[in-house]
């Protein structure tokens, strides 16, 4: 019994350990950023602000207007996610169940362009999106990350379950082959739908190395082009930028929280399936 | 028998069409870019080819020759190698470790813990690299406050050449250890508790168990983390860029093979080089792939 005792308390203080040390940055990212200016930058750097103060997120939306590159990657993320959502779908129902010509090989093809590491194709789809006048538009930061073989995939392995009896009785019912999709597939693997778009959406939200080579205007930017920027002109208002960096990461751990169980499945379907 | 035939032909055409769109994007942007960056890298494409192509020359190889001789990118390469060699093993061991300890059947409230755990996965990291910045300070940064508390002398974690690379080895396995962390919770929740019943029935002690069940059935969750870790580690590219103002500094001591590519290509428009930068990068990650699916194989003869 004094053993199992012990043991329970071992256990939960390296878990408790281990929270402090992975919420610490976090904790003192959101205690800074009420700092006033220059208070963070004394020795020995203090843990919590004197006075709590509003002024560094009143200069980051009333000056600095970050509630632009707020909005900016709000609309992005949110694009982004549902067009990802239908052409992934579309594709990865069609490679689980419709027969059509060549739809082995094909997925052999997606299976092998997965070892491809993305920077290969930067250059050439810059180069491209130039020469379609993508640059520096809201379609030229989504429309290359669209479609995902991994998106492919997550759908293909969950629209496998789907009954083919479901679908040859809407087939004899008269229904065509996207009406099928539109009201009987898609609302059948909306679980693994919800997954993938909150994927999507968190991916292009923290995103950072796309929208700084596609756009350059910086009413266009998003929160993570202005934030580093604002790490460029400010390296010295710590507060400044640590209310910067709470704006940026605290939508996407609210979404993360309240979605919890749909991400969390859609990162071990990938994890289980070797 | 032609209703059926009709059918057939009905569900191949739409099963084309329901494909079109994503096989369209992924060519356009995935398989002629590769195509593309495969030729590009065999040409001297370059600021004046960029406002006239008429202008790139077919070089051969010439770029790739370059490379070898050229120590930054050997500097670069050797970097992205330690990330991989160093940063790889120790994110590892903290998802494992954490994992386990989630696992363990005393813990009470493993939901809270996990979210915890997970929470740096979803942030983003431009802004969390922004605040391991400040962390790092060498004297109003937290870390050295720490580390003080203990005797330790102030370290200028992004100043000095020698500690810049494993300063961003420290912060990437915060902030990813939580996503193989999930995995291998859920590796071990696939292990069936009849088979450690059975086992502490015929006498086998904790440490027993580990290594007799929970080792061999979790090899193949490890074996799939330690693939993308790796895979993902080689393309080390914004942590870098954020930490050093986007230069790979001090002196290209966390200049990354990605960050190199990039700078060659967007900043100073050596596309062609750039582009066989690239076709390197790629080549080590499916080297790396490759030996690691032999050694998987090995492991299971």
């Amino acid at each position: 019994m004094t053993r199992k005792t012990l043991a329970t308390i071992g256990v939960h203080a390296a878990l408790v350990a281990g929270s402090v040390v992975t919420l610490a940055p976090l904790l003192w990212m959101v205690s800074a950023s009420f700092m006033t200016a220059g208070e963070a930058n004394t020795s020995p750097p203090p843990l919590l602000p004197g006075q709590a103060t509003l002024d560094q997120y009143r200069e980051l939306f009333v000056r600095l207007d970050m509630g632009r590159s707020f909005l900016n990657s709000a609309l992005l993320a949110t694009c982004a996610a549902l067009l990802s959502v239908v052409v992934n779908a579309a594709a990865g129902y069609a490679f689980a169940k419709l027969r059509f010509p060549a739809r082995g090989p094909l997925f052999s093809g997606l299976l092998a362009a997965m070892v491809i590491p993305g920077q290969v194709a930067m250059l050439p789809v810059f180069l491209l999106l130039r020469s379609m006048g993508l640059v520096n538009s809201y379609a030229g930061v989504i429309l290359p990350g669209v479609a995902s073989i991994f998106g492919i995939f997550l759908v293909r392995q969950y629209a496998a379950s789907v009954p083919d009896e479901l679908l040859d009785a809407a087939r004899i019912d008269g229904a065509g082959e996207l009406r099928i999709f539109w009201s009987i597939v898609l609302p059948l693997c909306r679980p693994i739908l919800v997954t993938l778009g909150v994927l999507t959406f968190l991916g292009t939200w923290n995103d950072f190395m796309w929208p700084l080579i596609v756009l350059t205007d910086d009413t266009k930017w998003t929160l993570t082009v202005a934030l580093a920027s604002l790490s460029g002109e400010h390296v010295q208002d710590t507060e400044l930028m640590m209310a910067g960096a709470v704006v940026t990461v605290l939508p996407a751990l609210l979404l993360f929280l309240a979605l919890q169980r749909s991400y969390i499945d859609g990162i071990t379907a990938g994890g289980l399936k070797e | 028998m032609r209703a059926l035939s009709s059918w057939r032909a009905r569900e191949a055409r739409s099963g084309l069409l329901l494909v079109a769109p994503g096989l369209l994007l992924l060519s356009l942007f995935l398989a002629l870019p590769v195509i593309a960056s495969l030729l590009l890298s065999l040409t001297d494409f370059d600021l004046y080819a960029v406002g006239d192509p008429g202008n790139a020359r077919i070089v051969g190889l010439r770029n790739y020759a370059r490379l070898l001789h050229d120590p930054v990118f050997w500097k670069a390469l050797g970097n992205t190698f330690f990330f991989v060699v160093v940063g790889g093993p120790l994110t590892v061991s903290l998802s494992l470790g954490s994992a386990l300890l989630l696992n363990h059947k005393l813990v009470r409230f493993p939901g809270l813990f996990r979210t915890i755990y997970f929470a740096p996965v979803v942030t983003t990291l431009v802004a969390v690299a922004a605040v391991w910045k400040y962390l790092y300070h060498p004297r109003f940064g937290l870390l050295n406050a720490a580390l003080g508390f203990f005797g330790v002398g102030a370290i200028d974690w992004l100043g000095d050449p020698h500690w810049a690379m494993p300063a961003i080895v420290l912060m990437a396995a915060w902030k990813n250890f939580g996503a193989s962390m999930i995995i291998f919770v859920a590796g071990l929740k696939a292990i069936p508790d009849s088979l450690y019943e059975a086992a502490r029935l015929d006498g086998a002690g904790p440490w027993q168990r580990f290594r007799l069940i929970t080792v061999p059935l979790l090899a193949p969750t490890f074996l799939f983390v330690g693939l993308t870790t790796t895979i993902g580690y080689f393309q080390l590219f914004a942590e870098p860029y954020v930490m050093s103002g986007g230069d790979g500094g001090p002196m290209n001591a966390t200049l990354s093979v990605a960050l190199f590519m990039y700078k060659q290509g967007f900043r100073w428009w050596s596309i062609g080089a750039s582009a066989s930068i690239a076709f390197v990068l790629f080549a080590v990650i499916l080297g790396a792939t490759l030996l690691q699916r032999r050694l998987q194989k090995g492991g299971e003869a």
